[in-house]
């Protein structure tokens, strides 16, 4: 089946098997492999990806439904050469180990701070309790949503908690 | 496989007339999960991510197109912390009210507000029309309904207004992205009429109408009359024992979630 859709701000178009995962689409026909597979089953986020600005796990979704849709991928976040503030925050605060949920807990969170960029420690564990992170590194993650957050308030972030333990 | 997209519901409506047999996708988030799980693959999909009517939602009357995303920003009681409970945001970003009635999980979550509150289920066919099917009619058994062959759920009814107060709660292994073990829903009218439904604890939502008589009959129920109450939920379900969870912690849980659900319902403001 011949599908149509808008990925990163670029018009793509092609055939694909009607089965086609949008996940499998992305990283197979695109070469955009930056968005992860984790479990198949909509379990792990690894996957996740803006749908028209609503975060989707892609591995739940064929690509001929994304016909029409405006796609972003982890690789569509940075612009002109600047990371996201999202970006930014899990560079700065360490909010990865083996970077496997890297991509989806980055795309949940930027759709979450979207929507509040200032949420509380409750709201973005809850915002992202359909990522699992299997090195377990929640504690920098909810750290660099956090950072994300005051940048994008325009606000000086808390300083590391290795700097205040060390003091 | 060949996967179809009408936006319009006489489409959908017309495709499944010509293949009833076909594979009805809303959310996807079970069909998808059983394909990736090594399914065979349908023969024909019919996707209704894009039926534009199914989405639409006027006061008790909800398409079956709308998503928990929807249905947790809504109006506050029940429906909204049922709708909160599923999954996790991604997945109430696309799992649709429609979807969960269509499957008929025992798990469904939004099941046994759907039970409580007494709300129908509005179907439609090409050659049918539309019919509207009471909840009980509707489930019969697990992951069963009585959807005739070339029927879609379209729509939920619930009644307007609704009870005074209604309440939702459910319990899992943790709180997103789980299945239910037992899941509750109490409603009361100011006259003290009481209803409770709870899911996961037989092959289709189940009310406990022993408990409800019981109680609605107590206009200020003391300990004894919740206790009472409590038992009767308890003695009322049918629970399995499975990975999930024993029969008994089921049964037991079950009249603990009710009785709790009952009491928010008596101390709080009507809704």
């Amino acid at each position: 089946m011949h599908v149509s859709m808008s990925v990163n701000g670029r018009e793509v178009s092609g055939d694909v098997e009607p089965r086609t995962l949008l996940v499998h689409y992305l990283r197979e026909n695109l070469g955009l492999t930056g968005t992860h597979v984790g479990c198949d089953t909509g379990y792990c986020g690894a996957c996740t990806v803006h749908v028209d600005g609503i975060s989707t796990k892609s591995c739940t979704m064929l690509a001929v439904q994304a016909e029409g849709a405006e796609i972003t991928t982890i690789e569509g976040l940075a612009s002109n050469g600047e990371l996201h503030p999202v970006q930014e925050g899990f560079w700065e605060r360490h909010g990865l180990q083996c970077g496997f949920c890297t991509p989806g807990m980055i795309m949940q969170s930027a759709y979450l701070l979207a929507e509040d960029n200032n949420p509380d420690e409750d709201t973005i564990r809850h915002g992202l309790d359909g990522n699992l992170c299997r090195c377990t590194g929640y504690h920098n993650i909810v750290k660099a949503v956090q950072y994300a957050g005051a940048r994008m308030r325009s606000e000086e972030p808390d300083a590391p908690d290795w700097e205040e333990e060390g003091t | 496989m060949d996967c179809e997209h009408p936006h319009h519901l006489d489409a959908a409506l017309a495709a499944l007339g010509d293949d009833p047999a076909a594979t009805v996708l809303a959310g996807g988030t079970d069909v998808m999960v059983d394909l990736s799980f090594g399914q065979p693959h349908p023969v024909h999909v019919i996707a209704l991510r894009r039926v534009v009517e199914s989405a639409e939602w006027q006061e008790g009357r909800i398409g079956a197109g709308v998503t928990y995303r929807r249905l947790e920003r809504g109006p506050p009681g029940a429906l909204a912390q049922a709708s909160r409970t599923v999954g996790s945001p991604q997945i109430r970003n696309t799992g649709t009210i429609g979807g969960n009635v269509a499957t008929a999980s025992p798990a469904g979550d939004t099941l046994p507000v759907i039970a409580a509150c007494d709300a129908a289920i509005e179907v439609a066919s090409r050659d049918g029309g539309v019919r509207v099917v009471s909840w009980a009619d509707f489930f019969t058994g697990v992951k069963q309904t009585s959807l005739r062959p070339g029927e879609l759920v379209t729509a939920i009814v619930f009644p307007d207004p609704m009870p005074a107060h209604h309440e939702f709660a459910k319990i899992g292994v943790r709180n997103a992205m789980v299945i239910s073990m037992v899941s509750a829903c109490v409603t009361r009218s100011e006259d003290g009429t009481t209803r409770v439904a709870l899911g996961s604890v037989a092959p289709t939502p189940l009310r406990a109408t022993a408990a409800e008589e019981m109680i609605s009959a107590e206009t200020n129920p003391g300990e004894s009359a919740l206790t009472e109450f409590s038992r009767l939920v308890s003695a009322a379900v049918r629970p399995i024992t499975d990975h999930r969870g024993t029969e008994s912690y089921r049964r037991h849980a079950s009249g603990v979630l009710a009785r709790r659900l009952l009491e928010r319902c008596l101390r709080r403001e009507p809704r």
